[in-house]
């Protein structure tokens, strides 16, 4: 299988620090990674620089052997990159079917239908016509997942999928992102705060701390302890010098 | 007197058609694009004087002037959007209001330049509309031509909603309006949506132009009045609504027609005097909701209306706890 996503050297940052240092990965069509982290390790900014909306300092991102980096965030998502963004970010005075109707009116187009979507997010079908600002944390993410889905993209970035979610609803939404995964057509990368998750979901983990890569591989071959080190960012180097 | 007053109220509320229509446009910009066009109504007196020249230079049918004058001002507004608005925007807040009043001040002497400084009218090439009415039963008199605009603006207004509401194109502008980036993760290039409203509304702006101009005259320099009035209906009628801007203008109008019964100068006050209540309402409702309600809100007013009146001493409740903060 061809490389679907290049993420080389990318740097990102806010002003004068430094969010995103020196971040490089590469996934295949249908792989997961799952990026983890402490809160403020980067994680965030790594994926808004992905899906455009942050504008990387150094680095290149390449889909499918095409340099994107210089495309803005609409223009990523013609080319089949979308994000359901940290917040949700749905458009909390439109309707349901709005919000993904916009999505599928531009983006690209492909397999996911409004119907599809209804399909694997169950929850959403009696929902179609409430104000999106009106459903509950759940309904929401799963709201914006179908959208970023009805733009039809190639890589599908997730950010904090079950922050502030329920057990039942993480449930829900990682069994319709499993049937995403199973069909092996969609590139994924997840910010997942829950370790277990996150494991028994990836085929490829990266670590993020203070903005730089701790540990990156895939999860049978690490061991849990490297991973909560690298979560910490806990160095044996660091620990013999003092 | 009541055949005055009625007359006055469905007088009022014809005209408010006319400010309907050149608050929409401003409205749009405000609501959707966040940007504040202080050269809206001299963009609407440019409509004017291209519809007149077309039609008196020209010899072209009026209805066909204002074809054909719509969308060249609507190509103006994406033009000027694209060039100019744009850039100012990332300026930070100040900009776009120095860059519009500008735009507003080269425009109105590039008017004055072009067709000098007399007053023009459409009143002579619309023929016997300018003055034909219908007389209703109680002898109250219904001009045919503000019926027509307000008619039209009903109409184009509608037209607007439903396009926000139905269309492809619309659904962009407002998911534009309410988070720019998130629009743009699902693939709406928000500068392309933001020059869509700018467009519109600089149509919007020339539309309303021509009915002032069918109404009574303009010159180069009508439109930073036509703004005040386009802003006062904004505002009166609730900023980002379409609905609220027939509502405004309407307001407005009828406050202007009665205010003209109590005295020949009273008309503008009066209707700058309503639009100056509902300001002072709604920002005294937003104090009073962000301090637990009217009554919680008068109570502090009056606190602190006593304490003033006792010359700035604080009152003997809070007297022990300001001294054990000191």
């Amino acid at each position: 299988m061809m490389t679907r996503l290049i993420v080389e050297n990318l740097t990102c940052r806010h002003g004068l620090l430094t969010a995103v240092r020196d971040v490089s990965f590469a996934l295949r069509a249908g792989e997961v990674l799952c990026v983890i982290g402490a809160n403020g390790a980067g994680k965030t900014t790594l994926m808004n620089a992905i899906a455009g909306t942050h504008r990387p300092v150094g680095g290149r991102i390449a889909l499918d052997g095409v340099d994107v980096t210089a495309q803005p965030a609409f223009a990523r998502v013609r080319s089949g990159i979308a994000m359901s963004p940290e917040g949700r970010r749905l458009f909390a005075d439109m309707t349901v079917r709005e919000n993904l109707l916009i999505a599928a009116e531009n983006g690209r187009a492909g397999d996911w239908t409004l119907a599809r979507v209804l399909q694997a997010f169950p929850q959403l079908r009696p929902l179609t016509d409430m104000p999106a600002g009106r459903l509950s944390g759940g309904q929401r993410q799963a709201a914006a997942i179908g959208r970023a889905l009805l733009t039809n993209p190639v890589v599908l970035l997730l950010d904090e999928v079950s922050l502030g979610l329920s057990p039942a609803a993480v449930e829900g939404v990682y069994q319709s992102l499993a049937m995403i995964k199973e069909a092996r057509t969609t590139t994924m990368v997840v910010v997942e705060q829950d370790l277990t998750r996150a494991l028994g979901f990836a085929d490829q983990v990266l670590c993020m701390a203070e903005g730089q890569t701790e540990l990156q591989g895939m999860p049978g071959h690490l061991s849990r302890e490297q991973i909560t080190d690298a979560y910490f960012g806990i160095h044996d180097k660091e620990l013999s010098d003092v | 007197m009541f055949d005055g007053v009625l007359q006055a109220l469905l007088q009022g509320g014809l005209l408010g058609g006319y400010y309907a229509i050149i608050a929409a446009g401003l409205s749009l910009m405000v609501g959707v694009v966040r940007f504040i066009n202080l050269a809206h109504g001299d963009m609407a007196v440019l409509g004017a004087m291209v519809t007149i020249t077309l039609t008196e230079v020209g010899g072209v049918p009026v209805l066909w002037s204002i074809m054909i004058m719509l969308p060249a001002m609507a190509l103006m507004g994406w033009v000027m959007h694209a060039t100019l608005f744009q850039r100012a925007m990332r300026g930070g807040f100040l900009l776009p209001i120095l860059v519009t009043i500008g735009l507003g001040a080269a425009l109105q002497n590039g008017m004055f330049g072009l067709w000098g400084s007399n007053t023009r009218s459409l009143g002579a090439s619309i023929g016997e509309l300018s003055w034909a009415s219908w007389i209703l039963p109680g002898g109250i008199i219904l001009g045919k031509l503000p019926v027509l605009i307000f008619v039209t603006a009903v109409v184009v207004i509608g037209a607007l909603h439903l396009m926000l509401k139905k269309t492809k194109l619309g659904r962009a502008i407002r998911a534009t309006a309410s988070d720019p980036e998130a629009a743009e993760m699902c693939g709406v290039s928000s500068r392309q949506a933001h020059r869509a409203a700018a467009a519109i509304a600089v149509t919007l702006a020339a539309l309303a132009g021509v009915f002032l101009a069918m109404r009574g005259q303009v010159t180069p320099y009508s439109g930073p009045a036509q703004l005040i009035f386009a802003f006062e209906a904004v505002v009166i009628g609730g900023i980002g609504s379409l609905g609220g801007t027939l509502i405004g203008g309407m307001v407005l109008g009828v406050s202007q027609s009665l205010g003209g019964l109590i005295s020949p100068q009273g008309s503008l006050l009066a209707g700058h005097l309503v639009f100056v209540s509902v300001l002072i309402w709604r920002l005294s409702r937003d104090w009073a909701r962000d301090h637990g309600g009217w009554r919680a809100s008068l109570a502090i007013s009056a606190i602190k209306l006593r304490r003033r009146l006792t010359g700035g001493a604080p009152a003997p409740d809070r007297a022990p706890s300001s001294k054990g903060a000191a």
